[in-house]
C-alpha cells in the first residue's frame, strides 16, 4: 500500500502565476487587505531575495525595484485548489482533500495500470505543469509521512518502508506544524529538527507538550498511522479571472478567454472528460450601467446611500458534440460575443464547462464522409454571425396547413446510415446489412420528378382582373401579364381561434408576362424579387406557371411562388 | 525534319525545366466521379454530376432549374451525404423539397439576404468541407448583377472543391463562371400540361392564349423541359443539345 502526496509550495502565489504564467521570471510579491490598509501576504524565491518579507506594508513593497505587485485573489485560489484536486482524480478515485495546497492519493492497486510508484509521481508532475501548477510529490507507506516529505523535501520523493524516521530526520520541526508556543518551547530546548525530536522520550514529552507534544514526537519518527478521508469527486469545472482594469475590446478579452480555456481544457484533459456546454458570466462596470447613473450623480440622500449593483452578463453557449480544444472554444465564444456584446465594460470573468464524456465515432468504410462535428460548429457560428442565428439551420415543417409554416432547427450532423424507402412517403426501416448492397437510386421515388416551388418571402402584392370569377389578367409592381391557363380556387383556412387565422383561396396560373422592346431591364434599385418578372432584358415575354391567392381577411390578392 | 523536331522538343524541355516536368509526357486524364442527378434522362445525358467540380443549371424562371436542383439534393441526402444550400433570395420551399424526397435533417439551410451574403457564405462552406453537395441557388437574382461577379470568385470557389468529394452546384439565369465549371446545363420549358376532367390540353410556346380552364378538376400537370448539356469536360457537346425526353412526351417535371 502507498499513498503519494501532492504539495503545492507557496499556494498563493503559484495560484497568481497560473493566471499570470509570464510572471514566472520576476519577482513576485502579493498583498491583501482593504484600502488603503494593504499588506503583503506572500512572495516568491525572487522577491524574498530582494529583501520581501510578509507582513510589510504596501508602500514598504513599493520601495524595492523590480518587483511585481499583485493582489491576493480568492478567486485564483479557488481555482487553483480545484485544478490540483482534478490532478489527483486523474490518477486515482480516492483522493483526500487535506488542505487548499495539499492532496493525497491512493496508490493502491495502480501499479499494474500505472507502473512502478516512481512513474506514477512522475506522470503526476508532468500533468501538475499541464494545469499550471508546480508541485511537490512524495509517495510513501504512510499518509502523514508522505505529506510531511512532499512539504519538506522539493520535488520526487519516494521513501520506502522502515526507512520513514531516517529520511522524516532532516526535516525542520516547522514541517509538523505544531503550535506557535510548542515551536518555540522546542527552539528553547534546541530541537530544531525530526530526528532531535523523535529522539527524545515520549513519555516525558507528554508531560511537558501534553497530547500535542506526543503527536508530534509521532510524526517526527513516522509512525502515525491513519485512514484516508475520501474526497468526494466534484465534476464542476471553472476558472474565473478579476481584472483590475475593466476590458471593454474583444482583442484584450479574448486574450483573457484564452488563458482561462486553457486552464479548463487542461483540466477537462485530466479528468478524461469534455465540455458540452461553456456558460460565461461577465461582471460589467457598474461606472456604465445605464440604469444606475441617475442614481449615482442623484442629489437626493437615499440615492447617495445606495449602492449601485454591477450588472451580470450570463450567455451559455451550448455545443452539438463535447469539444476540449480551446482554440475551437475561443472561435465559438468570440463569434458569439461579435453577436451579442456585453453592454459595457468587463470587470471579472467566470468560465464554467458542463462536463460530459468525450465523443468517440468510429469511421466506416461505406459511409459516406460528413463534415467534422466541432468545424462544422465553427462554420455554422460563422454563418450566423453573417445571416442571423435564425436564418441558418435544417428547416423543420410544423404540423399545420398554414401555408410556409416551418421553422429552424440547429443544424446537426447526424453521420447515420442512408435510410432505404419503400414507397414514396412511407419510410420502413430495414435491416443494416441491406443498405449495402441497395442503390441509392432505388429510393421510391418516381420516374417523373415532382415541381419544386420557389417562394416568395414575403409574398407579392398583385391585382387581379377577374372574368367570370376567373383570373385574367395579374398585375405585380406595373408588370401585367395574361392568364392563359388557371386552375382554382382551393380554399384552406385554419387557426381560426386564434388572433392570426387565415383564409386563403389559391389559383395555379400559367401567366404570359410580355415586355416590349421600350421598357427597362432590371434595375439594381428595386427588390431583386421583383426584377426576376421583368429579368428579360430584351423585347419579349416571359411565361410561367405561379401560384396567388386571394387573402379572406387582408382581403387582397399576393403573389406566393413559381413552379420552377 | 525530324532533327529539327527533336531539337525543338529539347529547346521547349530545357525552357521548362523548373515550371513543368516532362512537359512532353502523355498523362492520362483524371478520372472524374460523378454521382446521379436524381433524375435518369439528366443521367443519361450527362453522365451525372462530377464531384470535385462546378455545375451550372442555368435558365429563365419556371425552366425547371429548381425540380432539378431538388432531385440532386434528394438524391445525396438519401445517401445520407450531408448537403448545404446557400439561398441567395430566401426562395427555399422545404415542403416540396420534402415531397421530392430531400431530407430535411440533412440539409443545411443558409437564407441569405442579398448577393454578397451568399457568395461569402459559399466560401465558409467550401472551405469548411465534409458536405456531400453545396448548392448556390441564385436563380432569382438578374443577369446583370450576376455579371459583375468577378471570374476570381468562381476560380476561388472551384479551387477549394477540386480535389474533394463535394459537388458544388450553381442555380442562375445564365452561365457566368466560364471555364471555371465542369459541367454547364442550359434548361428551357417548353410545354405545359394541364389536366382537365378526361382530357388534357397544353398552351404553347408561341405566346398565344389558349384556353382558360376554371374547374376545379383541372390540375396543372407538369413541363416538359428541354436541357442543353453547354459544356462538359472530358465530353464533346456539340451534338448534345438536345429535347430530353421519356415516354414520348419529353423529360416531364
Amino acid at each position: 500500500m502507498a499513498f503519494a502526496a501532492i504539495f503545492v509550495p507557496n499556494f498563493i502565489v503559484q495560484a497568481v502565476l497560473r493566471a499570470e504564467a509570464s510572471l514566472r521570471e520576476r519577482a513576485l510579491a502579493i498583498i491583501q487587505g482593504v484600502a488603503p490598509i494593504w499588506s503583503g501576504v506572500a512572495a516568491n524565491e525572487a522577491a524574498m531575495k530582494a529583501g520581501i518579507q510578509p507582513g510589510m506594508t504596501k508602500s514598504q513593497v513599493e520601495q524595492f525595484c523590480g518587483i511585481e505587485i499583485r493582489h491576493r485573489s480568492l478567486g485564483h485560489e479557488k481555482s487553483a485548489h480545484a485544478a490540483l484536486l482534478d490532478l489527483g482524480w486523474s490518477v486515482s478515485p480516492r483522493i483526500e482533500d487535506t488542505a487548499v495546497d495539499t492532496v493525497v492519493v491512493d496508490l493502491t492497486g495502480l501499479n499494474s495500470l500505472l507502473g512502478p510508484d516512481e512513474d506514477i509521481a512522475a506522470q503526476i508532475l508532468r500533468c501538475a505543469v499541464a494545469v499550471g501548477l508546480a508541485v511537490n510529490v512524495a509517495v510513501a507507506p504512510k499518509i502523514d509521512v508522505a505529506i510531511l516529505a512532499a512539504r519538506g523535501f522539493a520535488g520526487l520523493t519516494v521513501i520506502p518502508e522502515g526507512a520513514e524516521a531516517k529520511r522524516l530526520g532532516q526535516l525542520p520541526v516547522s514541517v509538523l506544524s505544531p503550535s506557535i508556543e510548542v515551536l518555540e518551547t522546542l527552539e528553547n530546548w534546541g530541537i530544531y529538527t525530526c530526528e532531535a525530536l523523535a529522539a527524545l522520550p515520549v513519555l516525558q514529552l507528554s508531560e511537558r507538550l501534553g497530547q500535542e507534544g506526543v503527536r508530534l514526537h509521532e510524526l517526527a519518527c513516522g509512525q502515525s498511522v491513519r485512514s484516508l478521508v475520501l474526497a468526494e469527486p466534484e465534476i464542476h469545472f471553472e476558472e474565473g479571472m478579476e481584472l483590475e482594469d475593466s476590458v471593454e475590446e474583444l482583442e484584450p478579452l479574448s486574450f483573457l478567454l484564452a488563458r482561462l480555456l486553457n486552464q479548463l481544457c487542461a483540466r477537462l484533459v485530466t479528468r478524461s472528460l469534455a465540455a458540452c456546454a461553456i456558460r460565461v458570466r461577465f461582471e460589467l462596470d457598474p461606472a456604465f450601467n445605464v440604469e444606475t447613473q441617475e442614481n449615482e450623480f442623484s442629489l437626493r440622500s437615499d440615492d447617495c446611500r445606495r449602492k449601485p449593483t454591477p450588472k451580470i452578463y450570463d450567455r451559455v453557449l451550448t455545443l452539438p458534440v463535447a469539444m476540449r480544444d480551446s482554440k475551437m472554444l475561443l472561435n465559438l465564444l468570440r463569434l458569439h460575443l461579435q453577436s451579442d456584446p456585453p453592454s459595457a465594460p468587463i470587470l471579472k470573468i467566470v468560465l464554467a464547462a458542463d462536463a460530459a464524456r468525450p465523443r468517440f465515432s468510429q469511421g466506416e468504410l461505406y459511409l459516406p464522409s460528413s463534415p467534422d462535428p466541432e468545424k462544422l460548429e465553427l462554420t455554422v457560428a460563422r454563418l450566423a454571425s453573417l445571416v442571423g442565428d435564425a436564418h441558418v439551420g435544417s428547416p423543420e415543417l410544423m404540423d399545420t396547413h398554414r401555408p410556409d409554416e416551418f421553422r429552424m432547427r440547429r443544424f446537426v450532423s447526424t453521420g447515420d446510415r442512408p435510410e432505404i424507402r419503400r414507397g414514396r412517403g412511407n419510410a420502413t426501416a430495414i435491416r443494416q446489412d441491406e443498405v449495402i448492397s441497395q442503390e441509392p437510386r432505388e429510393l421510391g421515388k418516381s420516374a417523373n420528378p415532382r415541381n419544386a416551388f420557389r417562394v416568395f418571402r414575403p409574398a407579392l402584392r398583385v391585382s387581379v382582373e377577374l372574368q367570370m370569377g376567373c383570373p385574367t389578367r395579374v398585375c405585380v409592381r406595373g408588370i401585367c401579364g395574361q392568364v392563359v391557363a388557371a386552375s382554382g380556387p382551393w380554399r384552406s383556412s385554419g387557426d381560426w381561434w386564434r388572433e392570426d387565422g387565415w383564409q386563403t383561396d389559391e389559383w395555379d396560373l400559367e401567366i404570359v408576362f410580355a415586355l416590349s422592346a421600350g421598357m427597362r431591364t432590371d434595375s439594381v434599385n428595386r427588390p431583386q424579387r421583383e426584377s426576376t418578372l421583368r429579368a428579360s432584358e430584351h423585347s419579349g415575354s416571359e411565361r410561367g406557371v405561379y401560384r396567388i391567392f386571394y387573402d379572406s381577411i387582408r382581403q387582397d390578392w399576393f403573389l406566393r411562388g413559381m413552379y420552377d | 525534319m525530324a532533327r529539327n523536331l527533336t531539337a525543338l522538343r529539347s529547346q521547349v524541355e530545357l525552357a521548362l525545366t523548373n515550371r513543368v516536368a516532362a512537359p512532353f509526357n502523355y498523362r492520362d486524364r483524371k478520372i472524374v466521379e460523378t454521382v446521379s442527378a436524381g433524375i435518369p434522362e439528366i443521367d443519361a445525358l450527362t453522365g451525372g454530376l462530377p464531384r470535385g467540380g462546378l455545375t451550372e443549371i442555368c435558365g429563365p424562371a419556371c425552366s425547371g432549374r429548381t425540380s432539378l436542383l431538388t432531385s440532386a439534393l434528394a438524391s445525396r441526402t438519401a445517401n445520407a451525404e450531408v448537403c448545404a444550400l446557400i439561398d441567395g433570395q430566401d426562395a427555399f420551399d422545404p415542403y416540396s423539397a420534402e415531397l421530392e424526397g430531400v431530407e430535411l435533417k440533412r440539409l443545411l439551410w443558409v437564407r441569405c439576404k442579398n448577393m454578397e451574403h451568399a457568395l461569402r457564405a459559399t466560401d465558409l462552406l467550401l472551405q469548411g468541407g465534409g458536405f456531400g453537395m453545396v448548392a448556390l441557388d441564385l436563380g432569382d437574382v438578374p443577369a446583370k448583377m450576376m455579371r459583375y461577379v468577378p471570374l476570381n470568385v468562381w476560380f476561388r470557389f472551384r479551387r477549394a472543391v477540386e480535389d474533394t468529394p463535394t459537388i458544388f452546384v450553381v442555380l442562375e439565369r445564365e452561365a457566368n463562371a466560364k471555364t471555371c465549371a465542369s459541367l454547364v446545363l442550359k434548361m428551357e420549358a417548353q410545354t405545359r400540361s394541364w389536366v382537365v376532367t378526361n382530357s388534357s390540353a397544353s398552351g404553347d410556346g408561341n405566346g398565344t392564349t389558349a384556353k382558360v380552364f376554371q374547374t376545379h378538376a383541372c390540375l396543372f400537370e407538369g413541363s416538359t423541359i428541354e436541357v442543353e448539356m453547354v459544356r462538359a469536360r472530358g465530353r464533346k457537346t456539340a451534338e448534345t443539345s438536345f429535347l430530353v425526353r421519356a415516354d414520348g412526351k419529353g423529360f416531364h417535371i
